[in-house]
């Protein structure tokens, strides 16, 4: 169960790899993500489903090495299994025939954006995918973007490939051309997804975030992953991942992202730590 | 034991046990229980009591009179033989005691030790009339731990295969206790597990210090040697519809045993601050991922100074209990009633306040307070009354005006109770349910609303107990094993 099949490093930090799990890639949609531990002292983190086939029986999962557990995933290598793989969890994106359809990737959110704005074009719509990265090395998945987008506009903050600024930049320049935008679909950082928001509020333009709360058993039994959309507490494993943006408190979820940023830094270090030890335990013996 | 004296007390507060008007010549005293010292067991997770001796549990047991008419059965939800059990740990005959609890109960080494015994078998037991009870609770213990000690588990006997397949949702106490009997039936039943672990909250929410796992373990091996197979990271509802289970896998009978898992908040401001958990997400951190183990296993828990558990139940008491151990310096216990009006487990509450957990009691908070950064800096409480009582007979608890003060705390944990949890229900609109969310189920045979589809535990009662919840289960197998011997296969 759940062996790796591929494993692909997309670039630096950022790795895709493809699961065996027939059951998921049979029953996932668009915009759904699965929970993972990858052994016995793992924690559980969420992975949004970028792709699947039911044929073969796989999902793909691409993600970044931001600490302990997605650097040991992406150690993990092709014949590998991961312990434990639940999903589909979260709701599925709302996909239907709505007319022009922008999707907004930052960083590893074009991972997540992917499914969705390939499930838009499925239905009829046209889809102008924005995608956008810190610089060109750190671009993922453009030639997959380019393939499911009627139009596919790239940035990168330092200009090195692109248009030079933020996906905020070119989304302003897409409503200026008067090009009528019916939804837009952002995924990235918090605050990509915030000033997302902030600037499609001024033309009123619907915009739905996935919002990545930190979570546990991803089934609404803990409520570690609220937050607060409208006014309201939701809890983002069962009522989401994707919200209203216009109605989601961005900074409440940055701060409850950090919570455990002090033991995530311990964790890290021992893990490498690890890593090093048995490197020179390896060539020791050599 | 003090605890005895707490249990003892309170009983006599109910009004239920009239106290004893002469004394009569000194009788064999309840027997106390070993247990670990307070102050040393206060920082680790080891088991707090430590069971009895073969010797002690012979003397306890000498203390039942036999009675011809057993009040202590009609006190127990699963009615177990318990003159006869506690006759038989009389006798020395440990392994007979453990056959004959089990008959009845699956899972007497951990009901012995969670089960609310002095609102049941010990409540009416008639020894305790004038003195104390039999300690019935850990003669039962006594006498699992014991066969899980000493000898081989033996199966039972397994009717011949009928060619029906059960499913069951949920490995809580509710669905292990259907699987196994449909399994003894001789039915082909498989559990559908949402988590990564068999046990439902006996492994998620009460804690090693309270049940120790091994014992949840053991006890989900012998329901496998039944034949019975498990399926884990299976979330009924999105995995597989309740359709999907009877048209797509071919299941005759279906068993919903999800347990009321949905945490609830209190709504005042402040409560998404860092620092702020709802007592299922910092018990299931602590237990099923064993942050208390961190670094060793990777999920984090918050390193706190000063807790405070709001809530007065087994589940707030656990919280509290397992702050303590996690390291905190000071946790607090903020319940809205009085003692008296407290929800847990005498037991539980003895234990806490011997471990050093302070109680506030009529006291009810009002707003967290965060720091700049977003954490937890204090909290707002304001005292309470008690007025007239309310709806469930409890004296209802009043704000007083103008007594609202600071306290200092980094962490808040909100314990104030679970609902149902709605992922299945929502996704299963055929499924009738009242307004709190629960599953409607007939009280005689768990049958719900849809054909061949049964409910029991948590997700019909609310929630409630280990022991009810098995007792749903077994009134649910009987209904689905006819069920299914009525269909033509
Ligand atoms: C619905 C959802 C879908 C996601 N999809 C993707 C994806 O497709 N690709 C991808 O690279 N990342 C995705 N993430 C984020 C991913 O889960 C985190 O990067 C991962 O958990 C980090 O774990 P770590 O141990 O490697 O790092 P850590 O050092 O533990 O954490 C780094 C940061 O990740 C976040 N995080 C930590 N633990 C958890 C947790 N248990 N649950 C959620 N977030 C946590 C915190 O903000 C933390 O500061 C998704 C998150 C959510 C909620
Ligand atoms: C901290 C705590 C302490 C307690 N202390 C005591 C005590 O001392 N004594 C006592 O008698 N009672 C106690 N209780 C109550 C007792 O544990 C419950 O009443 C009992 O566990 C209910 O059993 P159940 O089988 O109905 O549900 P649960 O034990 O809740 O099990 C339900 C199972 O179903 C799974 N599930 C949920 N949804 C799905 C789905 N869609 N698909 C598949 N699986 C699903 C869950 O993951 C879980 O494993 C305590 C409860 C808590 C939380
Ligand atoms: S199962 Fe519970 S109520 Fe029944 S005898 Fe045992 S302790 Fe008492
Ligand atoms: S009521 Fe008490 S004394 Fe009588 S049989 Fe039951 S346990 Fe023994
Ligand atoms: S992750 Fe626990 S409720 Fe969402």
């Amino acid at each position: 169960m759940n062996r790796i099949v591929e494993k692909t490093i997309l670039s630096e930090g950022v790795k895709e790899i493809i699961v065996h799990s027939p059951h998921i890639a049979r029953k996932r949609k668009a915009g759904q993500f699965i929970i993972l531990r990858i052994d016995e002292y793992g924690e559980r983190i969420p992975l949004t489903i970028a792709d699947s086939d039911p044929e073969t029986g796989t999902i793909t999962l691409i993600f970044q090495e931001v600490g302990k557990t997605t650097y040991a995933l992406g150690d993990l290598e092709v014949g590998d299994e991961i312990l434990d793989v639940v999903g589909p969890l979260g709701k599925p994106t709302h996909v239907a025939k709505i007319g022009t359809v922008v999707c907004v990737g930052g960083g590893i959110g074009v991972a997540p954006v992917y499914p969705i704005a390939k499930a838009m074009k499925e239905a009829g719509n046209k889809v102008i995918s924005i995608i956008g990265s810190r610089n060109r090395d750190l671009l993922i998945m453009e030639e997959m973007m380019s393939a499911v987008s009627d139009r596919l506009i790239v940035t990168t903050d330092d200009g090195s490939y692109g248009l030079h600024g933020f996906v905020t930049d070119a989304l302003e320049n897409l409503i200026e051309e008067g090009e009528g935008l019916d939804l837009c679909v952002a995924i990235g950082p918090v605050v990509m997804m915030r000033a997302v928001s902030n600037l499609t509020r001024e033309y009123d333009i619907k915009t739905v975030v996935s919002l990545n709360s930190i979570m546990v058993d991803g089934t609404g039994m803990c409520g570690g992953c609220r937050v607060t959309v409208g006014g309201d507490t939701h809890f983002v494993c069962v009522d989401g991942p994707e919200f209203d943006g216009h109605q989601v408190n961005f900074d409440e979820l940055m701060l409850r992202q950090k919570i455990y940023l002090k033991q995530e830094k311990e964790a890290m270090e021992r893990y490498h730590k690890c890593k090093l030890d048995k490197i020179a335990e390896r060539e020791g013996v050599r | 034991m003090p605890g005895d004296k707490v249990v003892n007390s309170k009983t006599a507060q109910k009004g239920k046990a009239p106290k004893a008007l002469k004394p009569k010549k000194p009788k064999i005293p309840r027997q106390p229980m070993p247990e670990q010292d307070p102050l040393e067991r206060a920082r680790n997770f080891n088991e707090v009591p430590f069971g009895y001796s073969n010797e002690t549990a012979m003397i306890e047991a000498s203390r039942c009179i036999q009675c011809k008419k057993p009040y202590c059965i009609d006190g127990c939800p699963v009615e177990i033989n318990i003159p006869a059990f506690i006759r038989a740990i009389k006798d020395g005959e440990f392994a007979k005691a453990a056959g004959i609890l089990k008959k009845d109960n699956a899972l007497p080494a951990i009901c012995g030790r969670v089960c609310p015994q002095e609102d049941q078998c010990e409540k009416v037991c008639v020894v305790g009339i004038k003195g104390e009870p039999v300690a019935i609770g850990r003669l039962e213990r006594f006498a699992a731990d014991w066969e899980r000690e000493n000898m081989e588990i033996i199966v039972p006997e397994i009717a011949p295969p009928t060619g029906r397949k059960a499913a069951i949702i949920g490995a809580g106490p509710a669905g292990l206790t259907v699987a196994g009997e449909l399994a003894r039936l001789g039915h082909d039943v498989t559990i559908f597990e949402a988590l990564h672990k068999p046990g439902g909250v006996l492994i998620y929410g009460i804690p090693e210090f309270r049940l120790p796992k091994s014992i949840v373990m053991a006890e989900v091996d012998y329901v496998k040697k039944l034949g019975v197979k498990i399926v884990y990271n299976a979330i009924i509802g999105k995995y597989l519809t309740i359709d999907e289970l009877f048209k797509e896998e071919g299941f005759h009978s279906i068993f919903i045993g999800v347990g009321a898992g949905l945490p609830y908040f209190m709504n005042i401001p402040g409560e998404n601050l860092n620092g702020v958990y709802s007592a299922n997400e910092y018990l299931t951190r602590s237990n099923l991922m064993k942050a208390y183990d961190f670094p060793n296993y990777d999920t984090p828990i918050m390193r706190s100074r000063k807790v405070a558990v709001i809530g007065g139940g087994n589940v707030a008491m656990d919280a509290a209990r397992t702050a303590l151990r996690l390291g905190a310096e000071e946790v607090t216990i903020v319940y809205r009633r009085s003692l008296k009006e407290m929800p847990a487990r005498d037991e539980e509450i003895h234990h806490a306040k011997e471990e050093g957990i302070i109680f506030k009691l009529l006291n009810n908070p009002t707003r967290i307070n965060g720091d700049d950064n977003g954490w937890v800096r204090s909290m707002t409480v304001i005292k309470m009354e008690l007025g007239e009582p309310d709806a469930s007979g409890r004296r209802r608890p009043v704000p007083i005006e103008g007594s609202e003060y600071e306290m200092e705390v980094d962490t808040v944990i909100v314990s104030i109770g679970n609902g149902a949890n709605p992922l299945l229900t929502r996704m299963t609109p055929e499924l009738k349910t009242n307004k709190w969310g629960n599953i409607i189920a007939d009280e005689k045979t768990c049958a719900t609303s849809m054909k061949g589809v049964y409910a029991g535990g948590d997700i019909v009662l609310g929630a409630a107990t280990v022991i009810l919840a098995m007792g749903a289960g077994k009134v649910a197998s009987r209904a689905m094993h006819e069920y299914m011997m009525s269909l033509d296969v």
